[in-house]
């Protein structure tokens, strides 16, 4: 069974075109090349759909980096 | 049988306890449609009418009670939607409070309920819904504001800027959301026969009847059909559109 890390990252790599050497320390919001606000809400309906979950609206908020998003997402891992 | 089918799809009718909102939620059922319901308590009416509606049009209903201005419950109302269906398609923000006061006996309290209530409850819904059906790149949102929202009414300084906000907000939702595959509308009733006007004096009605070009009042079910049409693929490639259901009212 997939990580919550390997499945948040799939969906990241997806998005933003990333290689599997990516530095994910650096993915940070609106300072990660590419993750703007639009991404954003792109990469929660995935998340969303990889997850089969409804985030809360704070998490959305709160999801400002690829390290918090595994946070977050961790508790929606069913 | 209805000669659109819903059949397959999920709606949500915010304050569909009663008159507008109860129209539109059984226009919807007659058609196929899932529909939540939400009111603004639990109240045996909400529960009653969503047995009511499933078992006449054998479809599956729900009901969420809450009041729409808490941003915590347009969120619970959709994921109602989520965790029942899986799906969103039609998000009709609906619920609404009306009370009248002349500029310079409004009270901040009432500026705060009629804002909260039909400006704040449809921002929120709007949100809210428009997460869940990006994933199925389509939806329809329809947000009912109001003929004073558009030509405005003395005595309604209040009810008419919420109600203009609501046509702001879908304009600019429009924009946003039609990339996403949603549509996004708005309708305005005129003068319909619901509870919300039996309070009015019986000269005013007479004043407000005489206003009106078709000479009688709008129904629910006159606001519930324009709803179906944005609810429906008839209305596939319309958004940012204000539909005014007033039977030619002039104010």
């Amino acid at each position: 069974m997939d990580s919550v890390e390997s499945k948040v990252f799939s969906v990241f790599a997806s998005q933003l075109s990333l290689s599997d050497d990516v530095n994910r320390a650096e993915m940070k919001y609106n300072e990660f090349p590419g993750w703007d606000s639009v991404v954003h809400m792109t990469l929660i309906a995935e998340l969303e759909d990889v997850f089969d979950c409804m985030m809360d609206m704070q998490d959305i908020l709160d999801m400002s980096s690829f390290e918090k998003a595994v946070e977050i997402m961790t508790k929606y891992n069913g | 049988m209805a000669d659109i089918d819903l059949s397959g799809r999920v709606a949500i009718v915010t304050g569909s306890s009663r008159g507008i909102g109860a129209a539109i939620a059984d226009k919807f059922a007659a058609c196929g449609a899932s529909v939540i319901l939400n009111g603004l308590q639990d109240s045996d009416r909400l529960q009653g009418h969503a047995a009511d509606l499933a078992s006449k049009y054998s479809v599956n209903v729900k009901a969420v009670a809450g009041d729409i201005a808490d941003a915590g419950v347009p969120q619970a109302i959709v994921k109602e939607a989520f965790s029942s269906f899986r799906r969103l398609d039609i998000m009709v923000n609906n619920a609404g409070v009306l009370r009248d006061s002349v500029i310079g006996m409004i009270q901040e309290d009432q500026i705060d309920e009629t804002l909260n209530v039909n400006l704040r409850g449809v921002l929120n819904g709007i949100q809210a819904a428009a997460r869940l059906m990006q994933r199925n790149k389509s939806g329809s949102i329809i947000n009912i504001s109001s003929i004073i929202g558009r030509v405005g009414n003395s005595g309604q300084l209040v009810y008419g800027a919420s109600k203009a906000g609501v046509i702001g907000a879908t304009l600019s939702a429009a924009k946003e959301l039609a990339p996403f595959g949603i549509r996004v509308n708005s309708i305005a009733p005129g003068y319909i026969e619901t509870d919300m006007i039996g309070q009015i004096p019986a000269d005013v009605h007479k004043e407000r009847l005489d206003s009106i070009a078709m000479q009688k009042i709008g129904k629910p079910e006159d606001v519930a059909d324009a709803a179906l049409f944005f609810a429906s693929d008839l209305s596939k490639y319309v958004t940012g559109q204000v539909l005014g259901v007033d039977g030619g009212m002039l104010i």
